[in-house]
């Protein structure tokens, strides 16, 4: 079991950090104290073209080794415009966690290959620094960030003062560990790029869909089957250009009879091209990118999600106290059905209000 | 050599006891001797507590091969077949060592035959694969109650949507009949493969052999072979099946080629291999036109031209030494599916010492060939096939989940039809009509009753597969493929644990 929340503003309003807080606080039940975490949007505005990314360092402090070599290794590759700590606010319930570090940098024009973008540049880094010893990326995407750790994910919250923070779109997880172990790395979201993903279930195509991954280059580090979701969502959209759409229905696939039923062509030859994509066991999860989320479920709908609108804010919710807590009267509140995608995309940048 | 020809005498490890309490030999019945076809069993005279003179069953101590068509056959329940004690019992000269040497001095020398797969003490991997389970943090799925799904496609498929896709092969079972032609085996089983295979959505393999005009109507669900011989192969014959495969090797027999005697050759056989009636068909060890593997990719293009590129080619190889390397050649070469055939697998025919000492197991070949393709980047162009071994439906799951995207069985299909696995296919006596064209016996075969025998099979075999999948918490077989992380070893050392890519049970 595990709880997730997505708070969404379409027309970009930034809210801050204790909204989400307190939306997932109220799930406690659905988690052990073994992980919490938030993914948040639009926090870095002032740094909105350079890539952002929150490192973990375990072990010493920071007078870790491995800093160094992470640090040698980044600025070979990239321009590192900025780096500082992440302000951390221990407590009695969080006393201690590995050392955070934000660097705010874009690749060097000559490292990048003929064969590779900009992105793809990025996405090498980060599977190689969590090849590193003791180093892990939490998240690399522009404008955005992740804050996670073991705990209650209220606790989480306070330990980095996510209310702090400003951001178009949340997500929240709160974890309830039962195949791998608590430590901060497992924590969700799971993030590559500017894509994140907070999952409550198992995925039992893990070993499938985790081989397949491998030969396009991700690698999994950071033994958790969620992981697998990042780097599937990045490679379908991102590298093969699948429409969101499309990409869930790799994912999440109907069933070859109604397939044969509506003779579908397209559908076929997406679920005979990325079987090993296929997501199976019981999953809900919200996948979020710079410019939208996706709210998806397995296709026997083995774990609950609600979705729900007030205005130009979309919320996502394991529970719907969650929601009735930060919108007691919404417009609308469904359960999506097994298999169907919530696809919420942001109105463009130019035409959102962006009120703090 | 007169003087010590019974020094050579070998008896066979078997004979049947006749229970004569329930024997009704005294109202006439002969079923025993009739059915036997290989001469062991005859009646001899006694005379009858009346006076009257009786025929009562008889063992020759011959030829017994434990088949079991007399146990089967008898209306009495009168049979039963019993191991000859023979040698001391030494444990490294063993009776088969020794018949073996006995046979060869006695005879004329030469090489030693047999049918079926290898018998060796070699670990059966499959036996030390277990798979995992749902338990509290996911919940199992029941076939009965929610959709699980074994649809498998065969052919090559691009690595990215949007390039269009070649023809593939829809399997609703990813379970095949393996190869075995025409003339090893009579047209009626061949129908009833056809026919099973329609039925259930799946297909079935000609073999080297040709395929005989009255089943063409099955060709949707038939995968025709070029084997070294080309025999039956015409324009005609490639364009009749739904798929097309280049025969280079078997498990049963690597490197070696393939005998029909001139006895066999029947007219019927005679017209569909395109060979003069009563002459042998000799299928070459390599293909005359295959010294390398540009070869192999000229023969796989001419098959695709030929065809129109309207069919996937798969090419068949056995599992050998170097399987990995070989298969992605292979998959470059332009083939759309690859059968790689472990050690195990049947034949009808092969020399003992190639069948025993030849290739190797199907599990630790398909596990490294579907990490080489993978390393490779390449695994989305080809389909791999497991075969040779595979014994029930939990071996078609675990091959899967090592990397098979289907699987061919064959020896399943023989037991299936009455086969007792008694590994003298190449004699043309089978007792069940299977694997002989006689008159008399083929006749043993009625094609109905096989067909629904096969398609049983099938069937129990996709229900236990579904089982499996949903104690698993998978409900779609792509989901499983390739999927390692659903088996764990026992009793397997470290480099067998690598190759196979699972980790040890516990871990």
């Amino acid at each position: 079991m595990c709880g997730i929340v997505g708070i969404i503003n379409a027309d970009r309003s930034l809210i801050d950090g204790s909204f989400i807080r307190e939306a997932i606080r109220i799930q406690r039940e659905r988690g052990n104290g073994l992980g919490g975490g938030f993914a948040a949007y639009g926090v870095y505005p002032e740094h909105k073209d350079k890539y952002a990314f929150h490192i973990m360092y375990q072990g010493e402090g920071r007078h870790n080794a491995v800093i160094h070599d992470v640090e040698d290794y980044l600025e070979s590759k990239t321009k590192i415009y900025q780096s500082q700590e992440i302000p951390v606010y221990p407590s009695d319930r969080i006393p201690k966690g590995p050392y955070f570090k934000r660097y705010f940098l874009k690749p060097i024009e000559e490292q990048i290959q003929p064969d590779q973008s900009e992105e793809d540049l990025i996405v090498e880094i980060v599977m190689h620094i969590n090849t590193m010893n003791g180093a892990f990326v939490v998240s690399s995407g522009k404008n955005m960030g992740v804050f996670k750790g073991v705990g209650y994910p209220e606790d989480v919250a306070d330990y980095f003062r996510i209310q702090d923070y400003k951001a178009h779109m949340w997500i929240a997880h709160n974890r309830f560990p039962t195949n791998t172990p608590g430590w901060w790395g497992g924590a969700h979201p799971f993030t590559i790029l500017d894509k994140a993903v907070v999952h409550n279930g198992e995925i039992t195509s893990y070993g499938t869909n985790l081989r397949w991954l491998e030969m396009y280059g991700y690698f999994c580090r950071l033994k958790t089957d969620t992981e697998v979701i990042t780097y599937i969502y990045d490679k379908l959209t991102r590298k093969d250009g699948l429409s969101m759409n499309d990409a869930c229905y790799v994912m999440a696939p109907s069933l070859w009879e109604e397939i044969d039923r509506e003779n579908d062509g397209k559908k076929r030859a997406l679920r005979q091209i990325y079987g090993q994509a296929v997501v199976n066991g019981p999953f809900g999860v919200v996948l979020t990118h710079y410019n939208g989320a996706i709210i998806l479920n397995d296709r026997n709908k083995l774990r609950p999600v609600v979705c729900a609108r007030k205005g130009n804010t979309y919320y996502a919710s394991s529970e719907e106290c969650s929601i009735r807590l930060l919108s007691p009267e919404v417009d609308e509140i469904w359960s999506p059905r097994g298999g169907e995608p919530v696809i919420v995309d942001l109105l463009p940048e130019e035409d959102s209000r962006g009120v703090a | 050599m007169e003087k010590m020809k019974n020094n050579w005498k070998v008896v066979p490890p078997f004979h049947p006891e006749f229970d004569l309490e329930r024997c009704d030999y005294e109202s006439g019945c002969d079923i025993c001797a009739r059915e036997c076809s290989f001469g062991e069993i005859s009646r001899k005279p006694v005379k009858g507590k009346d006076g009257n003179v009786y025929y009562r069953p008889w063992a020759n101590l011959t030829s017994c091969g434990a088949c079991q068509r007399c146990v089967k056959m008898c209306p009495g329940d009168a049979i039963h077949i019993t191991r000859s004690t023979m040698h001391t019992g030494h444990n490294y000269w063993t009776d088969e060592y020794v018949n073996s040497i006995w046979k060869q001095a006695g005879s004329e020398g030469g090489v030693l035959l047999v049918g079926n797969g290898s018998t060796g003490p070699q670990r059966r991997y499959f036996d030390h694969l277990l798979f995992d389970a749902c338990q509290v943090t996911n919940p199992s799925i029941d076939p009965l109650r929610e959709p699980m799904e074994i649809r498998t496609y065969l052919g090559r498929k691009p690595q990215v949507f949007g390039d269009g896709i070649e023809p593939q092969l829809k399997l609703d079972i990813p379970i095949m009949f393996g190869a075995m032609s025409f003339g090893a085996l009579n047209l009626r089983v061949h129908e009833a493969e056809a026919r099973a295979t329609k039925r259930t959505g799946t297909f079935w393999n000609t073999g080297e052999g040709g395929f005989h005009k009255s089943l063409r109507e099955y060709g949707e669900n038939t995968i025709v072979q070029i084997a070294s011989g080309r025999f039956g192969v015409s324009e005609d014959y490639l364009k009749s099946a739904a798929a097309v495969e280049i025969k280079v090797g078997q498990g049963a027999k690597p490197g070696i080629g393939g005998h029909l005697p001139g006895e066999k050759v029947s007219k019927a056989i005679s017209e569909t291999r395109m060979i003069p009636e009563g002459s042998d068909a000799l299928s070459p060890a390599p293909h005359h036109d295959i010294y390398s593997i540009e070869d192999l990719r000229q023969l796989i293009y001419a098959i695709k031209e030929a065809t129109e590129y309207r069919v996937p080619v798969s090419v068949k190889i056995a599992a050998v030494h170097n399987v990995a390397p070989i298969v992605s050649g292979i998959a470059r070469a332009g083939a759309d599916i690859i059968a790689i055939d472990g050690f195990r697998g049947g034949t009808g025919a092969s020399p003992l010492q190639i069948r025993q000492n030849t290739g190797i197991p199907i599990e630790l070949a398909i596990a490294a060939a579907d990490q080489r393709l993978r390393e490779e980047k390449i695994r989305n162009s080809v389909s791999l096939i497991a075969s040779g071994g595979i014994q029930t439906s939990a071996d078609v799951l675990k091959a899967i989940c090592l990397g098979a995207d289907a699987v061919y069985v064959a020896t399943p299909v023989l037991i299936a039809l009455g086969c007792g696995v008694c590994q003298r296919c190449f004699s043309g006596k089978c007792a069940y009509g299977i694997t002989t064209n006689k008159p008399g016996l083929a006749e043993r075969i009625d094609v109905d009753e096989a067909t629904d025998a096969l398609t049983n099979l099938l069937r129990a075999w996709a229900e236990e597969m579904e089982e499996l999948m949903g104690s698993m918490g998978i409900s779609t077989i792509e989901a499983l493929r390739g999927n390692r992380d659903r088996l764990r070893g026992i009793n397997l050392n470290d480099e067998e644990l690598r190759i196979l890519g699972v980790k040890h049970a516990g871990a």
